[in-house]
C-alpha cells in the first residue's frame, strides 16, 4: 500500500518546533541550577521525537543531528554525565541549529550544512571527550529500508521450545508458524512430552515445543526475524539443511545506493512541501472542539423545535416560541464563544521566547536578571498575540539594557545584585492585560518633565501629573537619545511600541516610582473580531462607540459650554475644560436641535486625550461583529470599521483617535493647545 | 475489524500510525500518553496496542506493566515503538509484558507488515 508521507510533514514540522521551545525553556531551568528529572525528561523527550519523527517522515539530516543530542541528553538523564553550563549553552546553540534547519526544511530552502557540520562536530566532541563512559561509536542510523540479507539456504531445521511463560507476553507460536509458512513450505511436529497431568496443568502456561521443517530459499535473518520477539523467551536452534553448503560468515555484500534516484525524488519532495509551508495552522484543544460541537447539538435541537411550532402555529404557543428565541439566542451566543474560543491561544505562545532572550542579553550586558511569568494560561485571540510579540521585546529589551542596573551599582544603592523582570497576564473585563515590570532605576519623572518644557511640549505653567509625564515617553519627538540617554533611554522606539499597540485597539500606560523600577501595563482587547459597543444615535443614523473608549455619559448642561476663540467649544465638567464635538457636524448628519439641553454629552478617551461627543441618544450596549470597511468601500477618517445590526442596518465604529484627530483638524485647535488642555484638566 | 490503540506523545507519529492503519481497514483510537492509553484500556478492549517508549506522564514500559496486569489484557499483543538504539529498552519492555517491538524509523508498508503477523 502506497502511503504519501509528505502528508505529515506539516504536522512533524509543528511539532518539532514546540518541541524546540520546550527544550529551551527546559535548558534555561537548567541553566538555573535546578535539575529536576522531569525537566531533562522533558527536553530528551523533545529531541527524541525530532530524531524517530526524522527519520520516518525522511529527514536524515534531522535525525543525524539530533543522535548525537539525544546521546548527550540519555547520559545526563541516567545521571552518567553531569550537567554543565558550558553543556547547556552547547545545548541550547544547538536548539537554535536545529529550529533553524527545521525551518529551511519546512520552507523548502538549502540547510546551512557548514554550520551544522561544524556543530555537530562541536556536540560529538563533548559527547566523546568529557564522557565518564567508554563512549560507544556513534550508530548510523539505519533507513527504513530492508534489511541487508545473508546467503540463502534451501531450507532449515527449527527446534524450537517455547519457555513457560512465552504466552504472558501475548506472544502466540500459531502466529510465528504461520509467518513461516508465508517463507516457504513448513512442516511442523509438536512435542508434547512436557504436557503434564490434566489436573495439574496451568492453562496460562506453554508446556508444548515443536520441531519445524521449512523448505525454501530462506535466509537465517528471515528465520530469526520471525522469532525475534521471542529469542530470551525460548530455546531455538536453527541447522541449515543440507547442500548446498554455504558458509555462515560470508560478510554480507554492501547494497547497491539507491544514491542518485533517491537524491532526485527527495528534490521533488521539497518543493512539494514549499506550498505546505505557507499553510497557517492552528492546534486546538479537543475540549473547545467537543464543546463546538455540543453546542452546534443544541442549536440544531432548538432549531427542530423552532420549526415544529412553525407548523400549525397559533397565539396559544406563543409562550413556546418566546422560550425557543431565548434558547436560540443563548445557543448563538455559546456558539459564538466556543468559535471565538479556537482562536484563542495561552499567551505563554509569546511568553516562551523570553526566558532564553533574557539569559542572553542578561549575559551579554554583564547583568544579573532573573524573570519570572505569571498568567501565562491567560489566552488570547492569535491574531493578537502575533502583533503583540515585538512589543512586549522592545519592552523587555529596554527594561534589560535600561531599566535593571549592573550588580555593582545595584548594591551600591542597597538592592539585591540580581533585578527582576516581571511578566505577568491576567483577564480583566472584554480585555486582557499585560504587564512588564522591572525593579530598576526606573524613570526620571523631572527629567522628562524638563525636556518636555524645552520642547514646548508642556507649558511653562503646567504641573501635569505623574501619569500624563510618563505618558510623554510614548510622543514620537522624545525619542532622540541624547533626550533620554542618561536618564534611561526608554524613550527609544517607545513610540513604535505606543502605535502597533493602538492598532490592536489598545492602550498602554506606564507607572514608575523614581529608583524603584518601571511597570508597563498594556491592556488589549480579547479579540479583533468582535467587539463590545455602546449604540447611539446621531440624527437618523446609528454609530457604535467601542465600550473600552467611554469615560462617561452626562445630560448637557447648556450653562457650561464655552465658545473660546476660533470655533472650539469647550464643556465645563466638573473642574476640568473638555474640548467638546457635535458628531453630527463631524459626519455632516443633521443633528436634532441646538445644543439643547435633551442632548448627550458622552465622554470618550484615547490615549489618555479625552474629548466629548454630543450625541442624540443613547441606544443598548451589544458584542458587534467587525467588518471592515476598507475591503467592502474605503477608509474614512474616524471610523474604524462596520457592523450589521439586528434589522439589517449598517451601522458605522467610530475610531476614537482618529476622531481626537479630525477634531483637531475641523476646530482649528492646533495640537500644543490640545495637550495643555489634556494636561490641565486632569491636573 | 480488529481495533488497534495507538499511543505516542508525538503528534504526527500518531497521525502517521493512524491514517496507515485506518487505510489497511482498521479501527484506531489515539491515546497521547500512557496514562490516557491505560484509561482508555480499562473501559474497552482492543485487539492489539501499539505503544511509544518515551512518553510524559506515564511512559510505555510503565503503561505495559499497568495493561498486563488488567485481567482482560493479558495476552493482547503489545507492541511498542522504539529507536534501535534502546537495547535496554526493548529488554525493559520485554520484562513488563511486551508482545515485540517495531524499530524507529519504520514506513507504512513495514508497520502494517508487522502489525499483520501479530493479528494473523
Amino acid at each position: 500500500m502506497a502511503i504519501d508521507i509528505t502528508q505529515f510533514r506539516q504536522v512533524f514540522f509543528e511539532e518539532s518546533l514546540e518541541g524546540l521551545d520546550a527544550m529551551e525553556s527546559g535548558l534555561l531551568q537548567l541553566a538555573e541550577g535546578t535539575p529536576a528529572e522531569e525537566t531533562i525528561n522533558t527536553i530528551f523527550r523533545a529531541a527524541h521525537t525530532i530524531k524517530g519523527g526524522g527519520g520516518t517522515f525522511g529527514f536524515q539530516e534531522l535525525t543525524s543531528f539530533t543522535h548525537v543530542l539525544e546521546s548527550l541528553l540519555d547520559e545526563m538523564r541516567s545521571g552518567r554525565r553531569l550537567v554543565t553550563q558550558e553543556a547547556i549553552s552547547l545545548l541550547l546553540q544547538a536548539v537554535d541549529v536545529l529550529r533553524s534547519m527545521l525551518v529551511a526544511l519546512q520552507a523548502g530552502t538549502e540547510i546551512d550544512q557548514t554550520q551544522v557540520t561544524e556543530f555537530q562536530t562541536q556536540l560529538e566532541a563533548l559527547w566523546h571527550g568529557t564522557a565518564e563512559v567508554t563512549p560507544h561509536p556513534s550508530a548510523p542510523v539505519k533507513t527504513a529500508g530492508d534489511p541487508v540479507r545473508s546467503p540463502v539456504s534451501v531450507g532449515w531445521h527449527i527446534t524450537f521450545q517455547p519457555c513457560p511463560t512465552m504466552l504472558q507476553t501475548g506472544n502466540d507460536p500459531l502466529r510465528m508458524f504461520r509467518e513461516l509458512e508465508t517463507l516457504g513450505t513448513l512442516t511442523v511436529q509438536v512435542d508434547m512430552t512436557r504436557l503434564p497431568a490434566f489436573a495439574d496443568l496451568a492453562p496460562e502456561t506453554c508446556y508444548l515445543s515443536w520441531e519445524l521443517t521449512l523448505h525454501g530459499a530462506v535466509s537465517r535473518e528471515q528465520v530469526s526475524a520471525v522469532f525475534e520477539w521471542v529469542e530470551d523467551d525460548c530455546a531455538l536452534s536453527l541447522t541449515p539443511l543440507s547442500v548446498p553448503q554455504v558458509p555462515e560468515d560470508v560478510p554480507s555484500l554492501p547494497s547497491p545506493e539507491p544514491a542518485a534516484g533517491v537524491e532526485r525524488r527527495a528534490g521533488v519532495e521539497r518543493r512539494q512541501s514549499t506550498a505546505a509551508a505557507d499553510m497557517n495552522s492552528i492546534r486546538v484543544n479537543i475540549a473547545k472542539i467537543d464543546a463546538l460541537i455540543n453546542t452546534v447539538g443544541e442549536l440544531v435541537i432548538t432549531q427542530a423545535m423552532l420549526s415544529q411550532l412553525r407548523d400549525g402555529f397559533d397565539m396559544r404557543h406563543l409562550d413556546k416560541l418566546r422560550d425557543g428565541l431565548d434558547q436560540l439566542e443563548r445557543n448563538t451566543r455559546e456558539l459564538q464563544e466556543s468559535v471565538m474560543s479556537i482562536r484563542m491561544l495561552p499567551i505563554s505562545f509569546a511568553f516562551n521566547r523570553f526566558p532564553r532572550l533574557v539569559h542572553d542579553l542578561s549575559q551579554q550586558l554583564g547583568k544579573k536578571v532573573q524573570l519570572t511569568i505569571s498568567g501565562e494560561q491567560t489566552e488570547l485571540d492569535k491574531t493578537v498575540m502575533e502583533k503583540i510579540g515585538d512589543p512586549l521585546l522592545h519592552l523587555v529589551r529596554n527594561a534589560l539594557d535600561h531599566g535593571i542596573e549592573s550588580p555593582a551599582r545595584r548594591s551600591e544603592v542597597g538592592k539585591p545584585e540580581t533585578g527582576c523582570l516581571h511578566l505577568h497576564a491576567y483577564h480583566q473585563g472584554g480585555a486582557i492585560v499585560i504587564e512588564v515590570s522591572d525593579d530598576g532605576t526606573g524613570l526620571n519623572r523631572d527629567k522628562i518633565l524638563r525636556k518636555a518644557r524645552e520642547q514646548g511640549l508642556v507649558g511653562e505653567d503646567e504641573t501635569p501629573s505623574d501619569e500624563q509625564i510618563y505618558a510623554l515617553i510614548f510622543q514620537a519627538g522624545f525619542s532622540t537619545a541624547e533626550t533620554i540617554s542618561e536618564i534611561s533611554g526608554r524613550g527609544v522606539g517607545m513610540d513604535v511600541v505606543w502605535s502597533n499597540i493602538k492598532d490592536l485597539g489598545g492602550t498602554i500606560a506606564v507607572f514608575s516610582e523614581g529608583g524603584n523600577g518601571t511597570t508597563f501595563t498594556i491592556r488589549l482587547p480579547l479579540t479583533l473580531a468582535t467587539l463590545d459597543g455602546q449604540l447611539v444615535r446621531v440624527g437618523g443614523e446609528t454609530y457604535i462607540v467601542p465600550l473600552v473608549a467611554i469615560v462617561e455619559s452626562v445630560q448637557i448642561d447648556t450653562t457650561l459650554i464655552h465658545t473660546v476663540a476660533g470655533q472650539s467649544t469647550l464643556y465645563k465638567l466638573r473642574d476640568d475644560y473638555l474640548p467638546i464635538v457635535r458628531l453630527g457636524d463631524l459626519f455632516c448628519v443633521q443633528q436634532a436641535g441646538g445644543a439643547g439641553s435633551e442632548d448627550l454629552l458622552m465622554v470618550v478617551e484615547s490615549a489618555g486625550r479625552k474629548i466629548g461627543l454630543i450625541v442624540d441618544e443613547l441606544h443598548g450596549q451589544q458584542q458587534v461583529v467587525i467588518k471592515s470597511l476598507e475591503t467592502n468601500f474605503r477608509r474614512i477618517e474616524g471610523v474604524s470599521g462596520a457592523t450589521i445590526l439586528g434589522d439589517g442596518m449598517v451601522a458605522l465604529i467610530l475610531d476614537i483617535a482618529g476622531l481626537l484627530r479630525l477634531a483637531q483638524y475641523r476646530g482649528g485647535m492646533s495640537i500644543e493647545l490640545q495637550r495643555g488642555e489634556t494636561a490641565r484638566y486632569a491636573a | 475489524m480488529a481495533s488497534i490503540l495507538a499511543v505516542d506523545d508525538s503528534a504526527s507519529m500518531r497521525q502517521m500510525v493512524t491514517f496507515t492503519l485506518q487505510g489497511a481497514g482498521y479501527e484506531v483510537v489515539e491515546a497521547q500518553d500512557g496514562e490516557q492509553a491505560l484509561g482508555i484500556a480499562q473501559s474497552t478492549k482492543v485487539n492489539l496496542v501499539l505503544t511509544d517508549v518515551n512518553m510524559p506522564n506515564m511512559d510505555g514500559i510503565a503503561l505495559i506493566g499497568a495493561l498486563r496486569a488488567l485481567p482482560h489484557y493479558k495476552f493482547t499483543p503489545i507492541l511498542m515503538l522504539t529507536t534501535e538504539s534502546a537495547l535496554e529498552k526493548k529488554q525493559e519492555g520485554k520484562a513488563a509484558g511486551a508482545t515485540g517491538w517495531i524499530v524507529k524509523p519504520f514506513n507504512p508498508d513495514q508497520l502494517l507488515a508487522t502489525i499483520k503477523k501479530v493479528l494473523g
